[in-house]
C-alpha cells in the first residue's frame, strides 16, 4: 500500500524539478532530446566488451545535475532501481562467454564478465540521461520538442491528455486498492472474481469522465489540436549546447580516452 | 518484458525505432482520417487508467502471488486496433520517462513488442475471430485467453530476435528463446484472464462500449502483408544502411559463423570492408570483439598487443577510475559554480 503511494509521490517530484530556474531548465526542449538521443546513440554503440572507454559520458549526466540543482541523492536511486534487472540479464553472460580476454594480475577475467559490467555501465548512463532529461525538461516541453521534431500531432495530443489524467486516475486507483486491502484483511477478495467488477466499474467511471470532459472541450471549441504557450526558440545558446555535447560525445566514442590515461599514469 | 537500452545495438534500436514511428504515423493519420476524433480525449483517459488498474493486483490461485493488468489487448477491445496502438505507445513512453521501465531508445522496441503483436495480430486475428459478434461469456473468456497468450508470446519471441541480433547479451539464441517463451506462458494466461474479467463485466453493464468497435468494420482491408513487406524493407535498408556506415559485423552473420565454426569469433580479425574503410571500422565496430584487437587502437602501439590475445587490464582500470573520479569532480565543481552564479 505504502509502496503504490511512494512511486506515485516519486513520479510527482521529478515533474516538480522540471519547473525550477536554470540556464540548462531553460534551454530549448528540442536541443535536450535531441542530445541526449545523440548520448544514448553513442554510448549504445561502444563494442559489448567495453568498459572504461564509456566512463567519460558520466559527465554529461553529472554536468546536467550540477547545472540544473538537481537533488543528486533522489536522481541516484531512480537510477539505481533499474540495476537489479541489467546485472540479471547480464548474469548470463558470465556463463556462456568464458574466453580469457584481460588479465589482471593473477587474475584471469572472461569476456562474459567484462561484457556484463558493459550492460551495468550502459544501463546506469542511459537511465541517468533520460532521468535528467525529464527532470530538466518536463514532460509537456518533450512532447511539444517531440511535436516540432515531426511527431504526429494526434500522438503528441494523446501524450499530453494521459500526462494530465494520469495523476487523477492514479489517484483513484490507489483509493480503489487500498479500499480493497482494507476490507479484504489481506485474504478474501482478492482474487479475479472481484477483480473484474473492481477495475470494470473504475473503467465505467473514466469512460464517463472521458465523455463529461470531452463535451466540456467541444463547448470550449476544442479542434484537435491543443494550444500551449510555445517555449524558447532554437538559438545560438541552443546550437552550442547540442553542437558542443555532440562533438564530445562524438570525440570520446571514437578515442579511448581512460585508456590513454591509464597508460600514461601506469608509465607504460 | 520491456527491453532496456543496454542490451541494444544502435542499428537494432534504430530500425525499430522507425518502425515504430511509421505505426504511429500511419495510426494516426487513421484516427485522423476517420474523424475518431471523439476518441481523442478518450484515448487520453485510457491510457491514465491503465496505470491505475495496474495498482489494483490480484491474487493468482495456489502460487501466493498476484498479478495485474497489462491492458493492450483490452484497451484494442475497447478502442479499435489504430487507437489502442497510439494509447499503448503513450503509456509506454511515459513508463520509460518517468520509471525507466525500459530505455529511450528501446522505446521503439518496447512499443512494438507489446503493441503491435497484440493490437494487429492477436486482436483482430484470433480476439475478434474467436469472440465473434455476439459472445457468450464462456467464448469471450476462451477468446481473450487465446489472443493474449499468443500475442505475448509473439512478443516474447520479438525481445529474443531482437536482443540476439543486437549482440550485447551472450545469451545464445536457443538458450533464450527457451528461457523467454515458457515464462511468459502463464503472464499471458494471467493477462487473458483479467482482460476477460473486466470485459465479462463491462459487456454486462454497458453492452454498447464494446459493441461499437466489434461493429467497426475498417480492420477487414487491413494492409497486413503490405505493412509486413513494408517493415521488412524498411528494417533490411536502415538495418544494412546503418550496419555500413557503422562497419559492424552483420550481427545475424557473426551468429551463423559461430553456429558453422563452433566458436564464437573467427579466428582471424575481419575485415569485410576495404582497406581504407579498415581505420574506420576499427574505431567504430560495434563490435570490437575480436580477440585480436581487444583494446582500442589509437593506442595499439603502446599495448602492444597487436598479436597477443590477452591483455593486460591495468591501463583501463587505472583510467577508468581517474576518469570516473574526474567527472564526479566536475560535477561537484560545476552544482558550486552554478550556484554562485
Amino acid at each position: 500500500m505504502l509502496a503504490i503511494d511512494g512511486s506515485l509521490l516519486d513520479f510527482k517530484r521529478l515533474d516538480l524539478l522540471a519547473m525550477q530556474e536554470s540556464a540548462v531548465h531553460r534551454l530549448d526542449p528540442r536541443a535536450k532530446v535531441l542530445t541526449t538521443l545523440v548520448f544514448i546513440v553513442c554510448v549504445v554503440s561502444f563494442g559489448r566488451y567495453e568498459v572504461a572507454a564509456m566512463l567519460p559520458f558520466c559527465l554529461y549526466p553529472l554536468a546536467l545535475l550540477a547545472l540544473g540543482d538537481l537533488p543528486t541523492g533522489y536522481i541516484a536511486r531512480k537510477v539505481m532501481v533499474v540495476i537489479p534487472f541489467a546485472v540479471m540479464v547480464g548474469l548470463f553472460n558470465p556463463l556462456f562467454d568464458r574466453q580469457v580476454l584481460l588479465q589482471l594480475g593473477p587474475l584471469d577475467i572472461w569476456g562474459g564478465w567484462l561484457s556484463c559490467l558493459s550492460i551495468i555501465v550502459r544501463t546506469i548512463l542511459t537511465v541517468a540521461a533520460a532521468v535528467t532529461l525529464v527532470a530538466i525538461t518536463g514532460f509537456p516541453a518533450i512532447c511539444e520538442a517531440l511535436e516540432r521534431l515531426g511527431m504526429p500531432r494526434v500522438f503528441a495530443v494523446q501524450l499530453l491528455f494521459l500526462y494530465r489524467y494520469i495523476f487523477v486516475l492514479t489517484d483513484e486507483g490507489g483509493r480503489v486498492a487500498r479500499a480493497r486491502q482494507l476490507r479484504s484483511c489481506g485474504k478474501r477478495g482478492q482474487g479475479l472474481r472481484h477483480f473484474g467488477p473492481l477495475l470494470g466499474h473504475l473503467l465505467l467511471r473514466t469512460w464517463e469522465r472521458a465523455e463529461r470532459i470531452h463535451m466540456a472541450m467541444l463547448a470550449r471549441g476544442f479542434t484537435g489540436e491543443v494550444h500551449a504557450r510555445r517555449r524558447g526558440r532554437f538559438g545560438g545558446r541552443e546550437v552550442l549546447f547540442l553542437l558542443g555535447w555532440s562533438a564530445l560525445f562524438v570525440a570520446l566514442r571514437l578515442y579511448n580516452f581512460p585508456q590513454f590515461l591509464g597508460l600514461l599514469l601506469t608509465g607504460n | 518484458m520491456h527491453m532496456a537500452d543496454a542490451l541494444l545495438s544502435p542499428a537494432v534500436g534504430g530500425t525499430m525505432c522507425a518502425a515504430t514511428a511509421g505505426t504511429i504515423a500511419w495510426c494516426s493519420a487513421k484516427v485522423r482520417k476517420d474523424l475518431e476524433e471523439h476518441k481523442v480525449p478518450l484515448m487520453g483517459v485510457l491510457g491514465a487508467f491503465i496505470f491505475a488498474a495496474q495498482m489494483i493486483n490480484f491474487a493468482i490461485p495456489a502460487t501466493g502471488s498476484s498479478g495485474h493488468l497489462g491492458g493492450g489487448l483490452l484497451l484494442a477491445i475497447l478502442l479499435g486496433p489504430h487507437a489502442a496502438f497510439l494509447t499503448i505507445a503513450s503509456v509506454l513512453f511515459i513508463q520509460a520517462l518517468f520509471f525507466a521501465d525500459g530505455g529511450l531508445l528501446a522505446l521503439g522496441c518496447n512499443i512494438f513488442n507489446l503493441g503491435f503483436f497484440q493490437v494487429f495480430i492477436a486482436y483482430p486475428l484470433l480476439y475478434r475471430k474467436l469472440a465473434g459478434r455476439r459472445p457468450s461469456q464462456g467464448r469471450m473468456i476462451l477468446a481473450a485467453l487465446i489472443a493474449a497468450t499468443v500475442g505475448l508470446q509473439l512478443a516474447a519471441f520479438a525481445v529474443v530476435l531482437e536482443t540476439t541480433a543486437s549482440g550485447i547479451s551472450a545469451l545464445p539464441f536457443k538458450a533464450f528463446v527457451l528461457l523467454m517463451q515458457p515464462i511468459h506462458l502463464p503472464i499471458g494466461v494471467i493477462e487473458g484472464l483479467a482482460t476477460a474479467a473486466v470485459v465479462a463485466f463491462v459487456y454486462r453493464a454497458r453492452p454498447e462500449l464494446i459493441e461499437s468497435t466489434l461493429a467497426e468494420r475498417h480492420m477487414g482491408k487491413f494492409p497486413i502483408r503490405g505493412m509486413l513487406v513494408g517493415f521488412s524493407l524498411a528494417a533490411l535498408l536502415l538495418g544494412g544502411g546503418v550496419s555500413w556506415f557503422a562497419s559492424t559485423q552483420p550481427d545475424g552473420l557473426e551468429w551463423a559463423i559461430s553456429k558453422v565454426a563452433g566458436t564464437d569469433e573467427l579466428p582471424a580479425p575481419v575485415h569485410p570492408l576495404h582497406s581504407t574503410l579498415a581505420d574506420i571500422q576499427d574505431k567504430m565496430a560495434i563490435f570490437s570483439s575480436d580477440t585480436e584487437r581487444t583494446e582500442p587502437d589509437d593506442s595499439g602501439k603502446l599495448a602492444a598487443t597487436g598479436s597477443s590475445p590477452i591483455d593486460t587490464g591495468l591501463p583501463g582500470l587505472v583510467g577508468g577510475i581517474t576518469t570516473l573520479a574526474a567527472c564526479l569532480l566536475a560535477g561537484v565543481l560545476l552544482r558550486s559554480f552554478a550556484r554562485r552564479a
